[in-house]
């Protein structure tokens, strides 16, 4: 594992130093990648990943080496069986470096006798331009049927691109539901008193900073289109509602009225966004356009309303709320106004977030003063707090936009770091930034 | 096998690094660049009641119990001089903020630091100061004084600090 972090360093090195290599000379850029590549090897600071869980019923599946797959300068394969791998869904089989070609029908007996249920065939091809073609086809071995089949043409450096869609497909064969491989995440790293909101693959590959600071930034959230991310940063002294767009660095104030401006949710359709304001007393929800035109208040209490968090049919925005006397979960309807109690069980429920396919909440609730991740079943009346984690600080949760995981920030050791549970408590992941504080997660929107 | 992986990798991102100008392997993200912000310090406010030491007005920090966000007594004295030096100052504005200890969601805490920025704007306005002079901001659990998870810590953080601007 120390190994794939330094690697992975090594690569993040190279990133950077690639962006300047257009003011060096040649030479000396080779010596600044030898130098900086081996104060990598001291220094190993990607975020690495780590399953800790596995699913109950994983599907044994092989992904060999792909045919001509030496002609590539990275490999593909690898990828892919790393993405399966830490999905906790899959188990791999390794048959060595003994390849399947595609569009050969592989030998189904010999597979099903090394314990395999599918099985993935594949060939690089040589395109003009000095491309590469990826051909695959994916198989149920026990019934010999093919699930399916897929060509992707590549430039050398789109290994890890390639092998993420290649998972992707192959997650979605044989578990019916999208895989996550090509997504991203956002977080916040702290390191001494600087800030910084770093963008990474869901694998933590390929880090990049969108946004250093001195000074706090909170609550990063992704637009639908992944284009944007809507924070708070206290830059200037108070928290203030920037939205971001990623590729070009552009800041927007949305929000940055009299007193705290904090928590942006978007809205599914992109337009809107849900923020806490206390420009009329307490923290309050309202509405504002993506633009930050056209602020309208929501809720009334004289308590506490934060947090909010659009249902993905946008009829309700969740919330937190101490209007009962302690922080529940609440649900204002954003077409009437009217307000329904969501949690019921324990005295601290916040941080609401519910899945994509609108059926399950997740929150953190505390329990003898532990904060947990949670779920309760939105579609059961029985609304019963299921506790899917162990550990005492867990916050910011943040669903993969299949469902299928929850990132949060939790604590080890006293500094943070981010972690990843199914819904069902049992598969578990750790990413972690050496000697670094990882906090407030957000997990981005499929890019199709 | 990743004993044998990583000499090849190095080599070949050595390799590639000496010969081509190409992107970097792994690269699938379209560059991202980077804003970098810096926010000024508080400096000295100019006026000499509140830079000295010795007066009252230099105490700037009201500290609330546990689970509490009204005003304990014991700083009815520094909230008065600060509502009274401010009615004598129509010309400044302060900023109030509100501050909590580690324990719980972040943006919870900086709603629960807005309660106690808030109880202490309003105090200084019932004593004297005009509403427009003051605003209530909260920093929640990002900044605080003392960052031990220990409940003397936490005392420490569960704050308003009043904030004159710099001079």
């Amino acid at each position: 594992m120390r190994h794939m972090a330094i690697i992975r360093n090594l690569v993040a090195y190279y990133t950077m130093i690639k962006s300047l290599s257009i003011f060096g000379h040649r030479l000396r850029l080779c010596l600044a990648v030898a130098l900086v590549a081996l104060g990598g090897l001291v220094h190993a600071a990607g975020l690495e990943v780590v399953v800790t869980g596995v699913g109950s019923n994983r599907e044994p599946v092989i992904i060999p080496v792909f045919e001509n797959e030496g002609s590539l300068p990275y490999t593909v394969s690898d990828v892919v069986r790393a993405d399966l791998e830490r999905s906790g869904r899959f188990s791999l089989i390794n048959i060595g470096t003994l390849p399947l070609p595609e569009p050969l029908e592989p030998d189904f007996d010999a597979l099903n006798s090394r314990g395999a249920h599918a099985a993935l065939t594949a060939s690089v091809v040589s395109v003009e331009g000095g491309r590469y073609e990826v051909r695959f086809r994916l198989y149920n071995t026990l019934t010999k049927v093919e699930l399916g089949a897929m060509m992707l043409r590549m430039s050398p450096n789109q290994n890890r691109l390639t092998g993420h869609r290649i998972a992707d497909f192959v997650y979605e064969k044989l578990y019916g539901m999208p895989g996550y491989f090509s997504t991203r995440i956002a977080y916040v790293v702290k390191s001494g008193t600087r800030y910084e909101l770093q963008i990474a693959d869901v694998d933590g590959m390929d880090a990049q900073p969108a946004l250093r600071s001195n000074e706090p930034i909170i609550s990063p959230a992704w637009s639908p289109d992944g284009q944007r991310l809507a924070y708070v940063s206290f830059e200037a002294k108070k928290p203030i509602i920037y939205v971001h767009t990623l590729t070009t660095g552009q800041r927007r104030v949305v929000a940055n009225f009299k007193g705290s401006n904090s928590a942006p949710a978007w809205a599914p359709d992109g337009t809107q966004l849900a923020v806490v304001l206390t420009k009329d007393g307490l923290s309050q929800l309202y509405v504002i356009n993506a633009d930050g035109s056209g602020a309208r208040r929501l809720t009334s209490s004289n308590g506490i309303d934060t947090e909010p968090f659009w249902s993905p049919d946008g009829e309700w925005i969740y919330f937190s709320s101490d209007r009962g006397g302690n922080p529940q979960i609440y649900r204002v309807s954003t077409r009437s106004g009217s307000v329904q109690r969501v949690t019921f069980d324990g005295s601290y429920n916040v941080s609401p977030r519910v899945s994509p396919d609108g059926k399950l909440l997740a929150f953190i609730t505390r329990d003898g003063g532990r904060f947990r991740v949670a779920v309760q079943d939105l579609t059961s009346a029985s609304r019963q707090t299921i506790t899917l984690t162990d550990s005492s600080r867990d916050e910011s949760p943040s669903f993969a936009p299949n469902g299928q995981m929850i990132l949060y920030a939790t604590d080890a050791g006293g500094r943070g770091v981010l972690s990843a549970v199914s819904p069902d408590g049992l598969v578990k992941q750790r990413l972690s930034v050496q000697a670094s504080d990882v906090r407030e997660p957000a997990w981005g929107p499929l890019l199709r | 096998m990743k004993k044998l992986l990583l000499p090849v990798l190095l080599s070949s991102v050595l390799l590639a690094a000496c010969e081509s100008t190409t992107v970097a392997p792994g690269s699938d993200t379209s560059g991202i660049p980077t804003v970098i912000v810096d926010a000024p310090v508080n400096p000295d406010t100019g006026y000499k009641e509140l830079d000295d030491p010795s007066s009252i007005l230099y105490k700037r920090s009201v500290y609330f119990d546990f689970d509490r966000y009204d005003i304990n007594p014991q700083y009815r004295p520094l909230v008065e001089a600060h509502a009274s030096f401010l009615s004598k100052h129509p010309e400044l504005s302060i900023q109030i903020a509100g501050n909590t200890d580690e324990r719980g969601s972040r943006e919870y805490n900086l709603a629960l630091g807005q309660k106690r920025a808030e109880a202490v704007r309003r105090a200084l306005v019932l004593l004297g100061a005009r509403d427009s002079q003051i605003e209530a901001v909260s920093l929640g659990e990002e900044k605080p004084a003392c960052t031990a998870a220990t409940e003397e810590c936490y005392a420490q953080n569960r704050r308003g600090d009043l904030q004159y601007p710099a001079k």
